[in-house]
């Protein structure tokens, strides 16, 4: 007997929901609904359970099911001084890591693929599938919830996740600095939280100990003007993917207003990033999971991760 | 050394296709060859190995692929041949791939903090290349010194350092990757997220049943400024293991959080004089990184959590010379215990860090039962356990009751709502205790995703799933093909 199995009556419920037939898609809470195409045909819209299964702040996981909103999840966290990789940005679990963005501090809490520990997912054929395990380290067997993160509900529809929480630093500091270049600003700082570059000014996130925090303004102040600030600059909508070195010269790609990740190659910016192609094999063997995952191709139609 | 000197080509086709496509040095189909490559570092015995081959380029892999491919063989790739659950033993006389030759770091680059390396680059070689630029390649197994970087790809290796930075998937972001069909696939990118599924994520650990990584992009990690190597000693085993679960539970996450029992210690001071006490039931070793005062801070915690637990004694390393001693007692702890007795198996499984106590209290029991002699060396920050079983395999019997323990270890593990490996793999070794972790439905997904990359099932077959569960059985299961032994 499996020590995985579910014995969890929302998630059978939810696989009776979903069926083994006729084109379906899971919504959250649609923060995000536009990403990887519109649905095509008629898919019935079916919601994932809702409620934080099991915390335990002592192992740093939490086992919640994918329709809790990611504010209720962030609210039981920080009552234990705890956080996590998904963004805090509105929306539920499952919607945040089939989509996985990172948070705009991802170098300070980690990305969303590193975080979910173990999946739960409802197959196109209606079973309860369970990828990966509940403890924070993990190589038994092939790694589904790498395969699972990011990938828009087109291979399974998430029902629960076990996921990896942080401590929260205890002290978090936003500073503005003008006139510098902000790669500078990142390798002044051992781990900041974030980097961000408007092309004219930067916004650096120090956090750790209180001590380390001013060491670490004080060094920074040696080196650049600047302020403290209340927070990050608003962030245009469109999220344009680079590498970290194109990222900082963003200039030179986007037009227009944008904010750079720096060290992480996240750029928000007005327009939105034109198509990229896929490598070519690696686009055969999506192809091919996806025929292999979703014959039918039932699972939330029209989507592809691709674009 | 006459098998060097062939001075015509191969009669056997196979053989003769290689030889043209690489170098006849190159590929090499003598006994002793072959011998060496039907095992790896693991108590499991070897399997068959057809022709070995050491190719240069990524093209000379593409056309191993191909050449396997119109013989309808499997093709197993291998490191450094230090894996502990038999992910390298060839099964069926497939061809084998040594990445070794391949151990080029190509470029490191800076500004992405990243570094592109060929998959038979050392893992510590790169560390030390690393190094006087301030940075450092993260996951250090304890076989860093001649482990390869292709090979920690395949098991996803952890390591010591791996608690708070974590194991190689968190480590690598893109690979140029050649898959069954000699296809070149370049998967995930230097991008945070980067587009379409994460198929990076799902090669990394794949123990080499998905293709071959030929080149790879691995994140280079910054030397923290100050570091703090501590070690605590205890009266038992349960108090250094709750040590453990509160440091990680009031929030602080070390570098490392290293456990070893009083035989591993008296094994490990007999071998190189790390300095442990030999006297203590069990010591901790902890490390801590960061800024200047943070790391103090960290450190005053510790100490507090250690003494709360009835810590005996806790020293923290005064020298770099003295950090360098305590951790090459850990280090070489698997080499310490030869004296004890020629033959060790490692096992690897992770349970949550609350159960450690208990769960390492069953271990004992478990190996008492079985009259086998047990030593505890773990990455207990992570839950990681590492029973170390040894004995001598030439007294009639005892391996039975090695495999009989460890069957009962890994059971425990399981109960106490853990897993089967938490770094080593399944290889051959864990294959028959899938189905008690997961469901038919489970492994038939993971079967899929395996399927995705290699539809034929050609490479490393017969691992990873259990028979039934996997598209590679027939091919596992197959006959040696006739004159494959030379």
């Amino acid at each position: 007997m499996s020590t995985l199995a579910s014995t969890d009556a929302t998630i059978t419920d939810f696989a009776a929901a979903v069926g083994a037939t006729e084109p379906i898609a899971v919504r959250g809470g649609g923060t995000r609904w536009h990403l990887g195409g519109a649905l095509t045909g008629s898919a019935r819209i079916v919601e994932a359970p809702k409620g934080i299964v099991d915390y335990q702040p002592a192992e740093m996981i939490v086992t919640v099911r994918a329709g809790t909103s990611t504010a209720d999840l962030h609210t039981a966290l920080a009552e234990h001084g705890q956080t996590c990789a998904l963004p805090e940005r509105g929306g539920t679990v499952g919607g945040a890591v089939v989509v996985g963005e990172n948070r705009l501090d991802r170098m300070g809490r980690g990305s969303v693929r590193d975080a979910v520990l173990q999946v739960r997912y409802v197959s196109a054929d209606g079973e309860v599938v369970t990828g990966g395990g509940p403890v924070v380290k993990n190589v038994t067997g092939f790694n589904i919830p790498k395969l699972m993160t990011g990938s828009l509900g087109t291979l399974g529809l998430l029902a629960e996740v076990v996921l990896r929480t942080n401590p929260a630093p205890p002290v978090q500091r936003w500073l503005r600095a003008e006139s510098v270049d902000p790669r500078d600003l990142r390798d002044i700082v051992l781990r900041p939280g974030a980097v961000l570059w408007d092309g004219t000014s930067s916004w650096i996130l120090v956090e750790g100990h209180a001590a380390d925090v001013d060491a670490e303004i004080d060094r920074l102040a040696a080196r650049a003007d600047i302020t403290t600030t209340a927070g990050p600059p608003e962030l245009p909508p469109h999220r344009w993917r680079l590498s970290p070195s194109d990222a900082s010269q963003a200039d030179r790609f986007v037009d227009g207003e944008f904010v750079a990740s720096i060290g992480v190659g996240t750029v928000w910016a007005t327009t939105a990033q034109p198509v990229r192609k896929p490598d070519p094999v690696a686009a055969q063997i999506a192809d091919r999971m996806k025929q292999l995952f979703d014959p039918t191709g039932r699972l939330n139609p029209g989507r592809s991760t691709w674009t | 050394m006459s098998w060097f000197r062939r001075p015509s080509r191969p009669a056997d086709p196979l053989l003769a296709e290689l030889v043209d496509a690489l170098a006849p040095d190159r590929v090499r189909n003598d006994g002793v060859q072959r011998s060496l490559t039907s095992h790896d570092a693991s108590v499991f015995d070897g399997g068959v190995s057809g022709p070995v081959c050491f190719p240069t380029t990524t093209e000379e892999v593409q056309a191993i692929m191909r050449i396997a491919e119109r013989h309808d063989r499997a093709v197993v790739p291998r490191g450094a041949g230090t894996g502990l659950a038999g992910g390298a033993i060839p099964l069926g006389a497939p061809v084998v791939v040594c990445t070794g030759k391949m151990n080029n770091v190509i470029q490191i680059d800076l500004e992405n903090r990243i570094a592109w390396v060929e998959p038979g680059v050392i893992n510590l070689d790169l560390s030390k290349q690393l190094r006087p630029k301030g940075f450092h390649f993260a996951p250090d197994p304890s076989s860093q010194q001649v482990c390869t970087l292709g090979g920690n790809v395949a098991n996803n290796s952890g390591g010591p350092h791996c608690l708070a930075y974590g194991v190689t998937d968190a480590h690598v972001l893109a690979l140029e990757v050649v898959l069954p069909d000699g296809q070149v696939a370049r998967l995930g990118g230097l991008e945070d997220e980067p587009d379409g599924l994460d198929l990076r994520g799902a090669f990394v650990g794949s123990e080499g049943t998905l293709g071959i990584a030929t080149k790879i992009a691995v994140r280079l990690t910054p030397n923290p400024p100050a570091v703090r190597t501590m070690l605590l000693s205890f009266s038992s085993v349960r108090d250094a293991a709750q040590t453990v679960s509160d440091v990680i539970a009031a929030g602080i996450v070390p570098a490392a959080l290293e456990v070893m029992d009083q035989r591993m210690v008296t094994a490990i001071e007999a071998y190189v004089g790390a300095g442990y006490p030999t006297d203590a039931a069990a010591v901790l070793l902890a490390e801590v990184e960061g800024l200047e005062s943070g790391v103090d801070i960290d450190v005053g915690h510790v100490e507090r959590i250690g003494r709360a637990n009835r810590a005996t004694d806790v020293r923290l390393a005064g020298s770099d010379a003295e950090r360098a001693a305590l951790w090459k007692g850990r280090k070489t702890a698997f080499g310490a215990v030869a004296q004890i007795a020629p033959d060790y198996y490692l096992h690897d499984t992770v349970v949550p860090r609350a159960k450690l106590a208990d769960v390492l209290e069953q271990v004992y029991e478990i190996v008492d039962r079985h009259d086998v002699l047990v030593l505890n060396v773990f990455h207990a920050g992570d839950g990681n356990l590492h029973p170390l079983l040894v004995f001598d395999a030439r007294e009639e019997g005892t391996l039975e009751r090695v495999h009989a323990a460890g069957a009962e270890i890994l059971r425990a593990s399981l109960e106490a709502g853990g897993v089967l490996s938490g770094e080593h793999g399944i290889g051959v070794e864990k294959q028959q205790y899938m189905e008690e972790l997961f469901t038919a439905a489970d492994l038939d997904h993971q079967n899929r995703l395996r399927q995705a990359f290699d539809p034929a099932c050609r490479a490393n077959p017969g691992k990873v799933l259990p028979m039934g569960h996997s598209c590679a059985d027939i091919q596992a299961l197959r006959a040696v093909p006739t004159g494959v032994w030379g």
